[in-house]
């Protein structure tokens, strides 16, 4: 592969690359609009499709939180306005059993697959994997086309299951057979259970498409010099992301694809010795559990393909603007390793009280609490990187730093979950909702937004308004600790999750007022994020301008391109890499860093 | 007319954020990006380094007012054992906690950026990245030891003494069968159910159906101090037997038995004394999400002394003598041919 010969810009138009240097001759066209923002192959703009399309759906899925909140916190109330957007799902403003189990299948499924998924890699893998390797784009861009286009298509099909008479799949975002295999067995479990598989065997397509363009990427179009111990750390977790990715997806693949033949084909793979609906099924021999073996060997790497990329995120971001080189770049390298190569073998703790072998179980005990050193590494080297640093506090750098605080906070309640003998009382508790939300939920999001603020510029070529960043920072990282906070006191007393109303239950009601606070606050946090889309939106187009190529004072290429680059992002030649990218020191011209680009001074040794 | 009042005031307030924002980037121009920059830096430093002791207090609050509406005392030994494994473990994590997050704000506020501060160029150190990755491996097995330890002990065989109770998981309730004078729990078979006279599929063929005693309230009666083995199922689909108080939870899964034992220590009478709640119970809660009736799968466990026990079985017919099968004859020829294996609970 070469970096001057993969751009085509759709039919009819010039080689991208010659045409950003070509300004004379009319030859020169501008491609078509149709495919210079919607069928385009400019890895730029697919981020941008994969980013507007990651915030609709957050947007659709968050309201879900703040809709089954409500009749949490508030059981005994009715809100006609819900009426309004759900119809008879929340008749006289109630919301129906069924439908909030369609709500938080559904609110599981967006966030973890559609937001943090697509919307987090989608999004900063396009963007950053050419502009900070050095390359012209993608190593097939007509690929990574079709990997969003794909997702697209998944789009479309998880959102027409919003829409049908018997509601969205609704047995939990894990789906676990035989409920979501039997239409007897709940309303979701009909025709908006064939919608989501579907659904996610086309996302699962669009991930591979993505995963693999990622990984031969970074494998083979480095620019000169651009050896793989001088990549950004982005680029590192990026790649590990997609490695999790394109090995553990087809294994989901493979799960839904037995689902759909034991729902509709008349096999038995997950189903056996089954009354329901009034009679016994004939399916006999197949087991329930192989299908959770199948799930969370993605299930498992997929916290790490939501993680990973925050923390190489973070740490660009904590590097930059602490004006000091990542700490210990090789142990962050070691550990991102350690971490991939765990995330596979790690997935049956989430199975612990399935009736499994206690003694396999032990195994993936210590397999799961091993994961913690290169996590703790992670941490130490993180605080390491801040300390006697210059720290400018804009809006990335406060949600790098939340970021790691949160990390930690959802890390360490981990360290409960993953000791088989404390996760038989917490399994499948409030325990567990606080802490996946904390450490894989708000904090890859804090990591995806100090993404979106620190390379908003590069996107658009103009910034967020910092104020409202601000704003958005400490609402966001005040609220989601008062959010989740609480619910780990609940978890412990042994309250269950996915439950509708707890008042009918002696040991559980003694909550009710917890709840309803954790509701209000879930409302204010909702509606500082629509301040975050708000800023952004506009941003777009009255945003204060850029007016430096490098505002951050950052070392690594995406800021050699000009402010809005076109497609082949540099004029001319692709810059060359003599030095690794964490040279926060004196250029000995009163700068307090030198880029990747500039060569090394006489004597001075590479890192 | 208030949803519509509610929509105009959440834009209104938006509007009026929006354009403190924008007001802020002009001030940017108007008094020189750098000094404003610098203003903000301070300011905002100022408040990370308030967000840690506001976090410690909202953590002390937190604890002060959930400490009464936790759990009891554990109603088992394991439970006890748990219990202190649990605080171990806070013990260990809440000093890496308090640390850690110390140690970020601080030095949040400690380096802001200033004119005259320079970063120090500090890139590596392996003796460091050794010390931080030996401790927590240390930790880590120690944990892993206190762990496996009370597992093995949860999970280890039934005492051979142990009163064997089936625990059957259904949309959306618990049914419970006790083996009755026999202590033999007879053979079932998924296809012989039937919700009007054989809600669990017994076979009557099979003598030790004969005098078993089905719960289908979801009654889980077990005597003080005498262990008692759980063989769970299913149904229909997963279920999961919670035992809160026990600390104790085990899924049933439709086509495979599986097990969880315990000895009660604690009646439910005493308990009502410990808790001071006159309506205390024990409760079974459905753990693993099962459709839309989940949320009120409850059952309850009745811990009392042999006495009581012995009392309330006497009182209790057996299912067969309830729903006694009219024309067990065909029933007879038929399963005499059945190839198929039949699902035998001993």
């Amino acid at each position: 592969m070469n970096n001057e010969g993969i751009i085509i810009d759709g039919p009819n138009v010039a080689h991208g690359a010659e045409s950003a240097t070509d300004h004379h001759g009319h030859e020169h066209h501008q491609p078509h609009f149709v495919w210079k923002y919607i069928f385009s192959q400019d890895h730029k703009i697919i981020a941008r499709q994969f980013m507007v399309t990651g915030i609709i759906w957050a947007i659709i899925g968050a309201l879900f939180s703040v809709f089954f909140r409500l009749q949490l916190g508030f059981p005994d109330s009715t809100f006609p306005v819900m009426e309004k957007f759900l119809g008879e799902w929340a008749k006289g403003g109630k919301l129906s059993p069924e439908f909030y189990y369609a709500l938080i299948t559904m609110h599981g499924t967006i966030l973890v697959f559609f937001v943090l998924t697509a919307g987090l890699s989608g999004t900063f893998a396009n963007l950053l994997i050419p502009l900070q390797i050095g390359a012209r784009d993608m190593a097939s861009p007509f690929m990574n086309m079709l990997s969003y286009w794909f997702f697209f298509a998944a789009s479309i099909l998880m959102f027409v299951s919003l829409f049908i008479e018997t509601g969205p799949a609704s047995g939990g975002w894990t789906t676990y057979p035989p409920l979501s295999a039997l239409k007897e067995a709940s309303m979701g479990s009909g025709l908006g259970m064939d919608l989501w598989l579907m659904g996610m065997s086309l996302f699962v397509v669009s991930s591979l498409l993505g995963g693999l363009n990622y990984i031969s990427t970074v494998l083979n179009m480095r620019t000169t010099g651009m050896t793989m111990t001088r990549l950004p750390l982005t680029i590192w977790a990026l790649f590990f992301t997609a490695v999790l990715g394109v090995l553990s997806f087809p294994v989901l693949f493979s799960g839904v694809v037995l689902l759909i033949f034991d729902r509709n084909f008349g096999t038995s793979f997950y189903l056996s010795e089954i009354f329901i609906g009034g009679k016994a099924l004939p399916h006999v021999g197949g087991s329930a559990i192989l299908y959770q073996h199948l799930f969370w060997f993605l299930g498992h790497p997929e916290v790490y393909i939501i993680m990973l990329p925050g923390m190489g995120m973070a740490s660009e971001v904590l590097s930059t603007h602490s004006r000091k080189p990542i700490f210990g770049y090789f142990a962050m390298i070691i550990s991102l390793i350690g971490i991939t190569l765990l995330a596979f073998l790690v997935w049956a703790h989430h199975m612990f009280v399935t009736g499994m072998s206690p003694f396999l179980g032990s195994i993936f005990v210590l397999l799961t609490l091993l994961i913690a050193v290169p996590s703790a590494v992670k941490v130490f080297n993180w605080l390491t990187t801040i300390w006697r640093g210059n720290l400018r506090f804009n809006p990335p750098m406060l949600f790098a730093l939340g970021f790691v605080s949160l990390f930690i906070s959802g890390g360490l309640t981990g360290i409960f979950l993953g000791n088989s003998a404390l996760d038989i009382h917490l399994h499948d508790t409030y325990f567990v909702v606080a802490h996946f939300h904390i450490v894989m939920g708000v904090s890859a999001f804090f990591g995806m937004f100090a993404g979106a603020y620190h390379w908003f510029p590069k996107m658009f070529g103009r910034f967020m308004n910092n104020t409202l960043g601000y704003i958005h920072f400490f609402i966001t990282f005040a609220g989601s600790y008062l959010i989740f906070w609480p619910m780990h006191y609940e978890g412990i007393a042994g309250m269950p999750r996915r439950y509708y109303d707890f008042s009918a239950w002696e040991s559980f009601k003694h909550f009710q007022g917890v709840n309803s606070f954790i509701s209000i606050v879930s409302i204010i946090v909702f509606f500082a994020q629509l301040l975050f889309v708000f800023n952004f939106f506009v941003s777009i187009w009255r945003g204060r301008k850029m007016t430096t190529l490098n505002p951050w004072g950052s070392t690594t290429l995406e800021w050699t391109t000009p402010i809005n680059p076109g497609h082949g992002n540099w004029i001319g030649e692709i810059p060359e890499v003599h030095r690794w990218p964490y040279d926060y020191r004196d250029d000995g011209h009163g700068g307090d860093f030198i880029p990747q680009t500039t060569p090394l001074r006489p004597g001075e040794e590479s890192h | 007319m208030s949803a519509v009042l509610i929509v105009a005031l959440v834009i209104l307030v938006f509007v009026v954020i929006y354009q403190v924002g924008k007001a802020s980037e002009y001030a940017l121009v108007i008094r020189g990006e750098e000094k404003v920059k610098a203003q903000a830096n301070r300011v905002v430093a100022f408040l990370l380094l308030l967000l840690f002791p506001l976090g410690c207090w909202g953590i002390w609050y937190c604890n002060s007012i959930f400490m009464d509406r936790m759990l009891p005392v554990a109603a088992c030994k394991t439970g006890v054992n748990y219990d202190s494994m649990f605080n171990v473990t806070v013990l260990v994590t809440g000093i890496v906690f308090f640390l850690t997050q110390g140690v970020l704000f601080w030095f949040c506020f400690k380096f802001q950026a200033t004119e005259k501060r320079t970063s120090f160029f500090f890139a590596h150190n392996n003796k460091l990245e050794l010390i931080w990755t030996t401790i927590p491996a240390i930790a880590m097995a120690a944990l892993v030891a206190i762990g496996l330890r009370n597992w093995f002990d949860v999970t280890s065989p039934a005492p051979p003494d142990a009163t064997v109770v089936e625990v059957m998981g259904k949309q959306f309730n618990w049914v419970i069968r006790y083996p009755g004078k026999d202590n033999e729990l007879g053979k079932r078979d998924f296809r012989k159910i039937n919700d009007a006279n054989n809600i669990m599929g017994l076979d009557w063929n099979d003598p030790h159906n004969m005098d078993d005693v089905i719960a289908q309230n979801g009654e889980l009666h077990v005597v003080v101090n005498k262990p008692v083995k759980l063989l769970i199922g299913s149904r229909d689909v997963i279920h999961d037997v919670g035992l809160t108080h026990f600390r104790l939870k085990m899924d049933a899964v439709p086509g495979i038995t599986t097990t969880l034992w315990f000895t009660p220590t604690i009646t439910t009478d005493s308990m009502k004394l410990i808790t001071k709640n006159p309506d205390f119970v024990y409760e079974i809660s459905c753990d693993q999400m099962c459709g839309k009736g989940h949320y009120s799968m409850r059952g309850t466990v009745i811990v009392q002394t042999q006495a009581d026990y012995d009392k309330w079985m006497a009182s209790q017919q057996s299912y067969y003598a309830g729903n006694a099968p009219s024309a067990p004859k065909a029933d007879t020829a038929k399963a005499a041919n059945e190839s198929v294996k039949e699902v035998t609970m001993k």
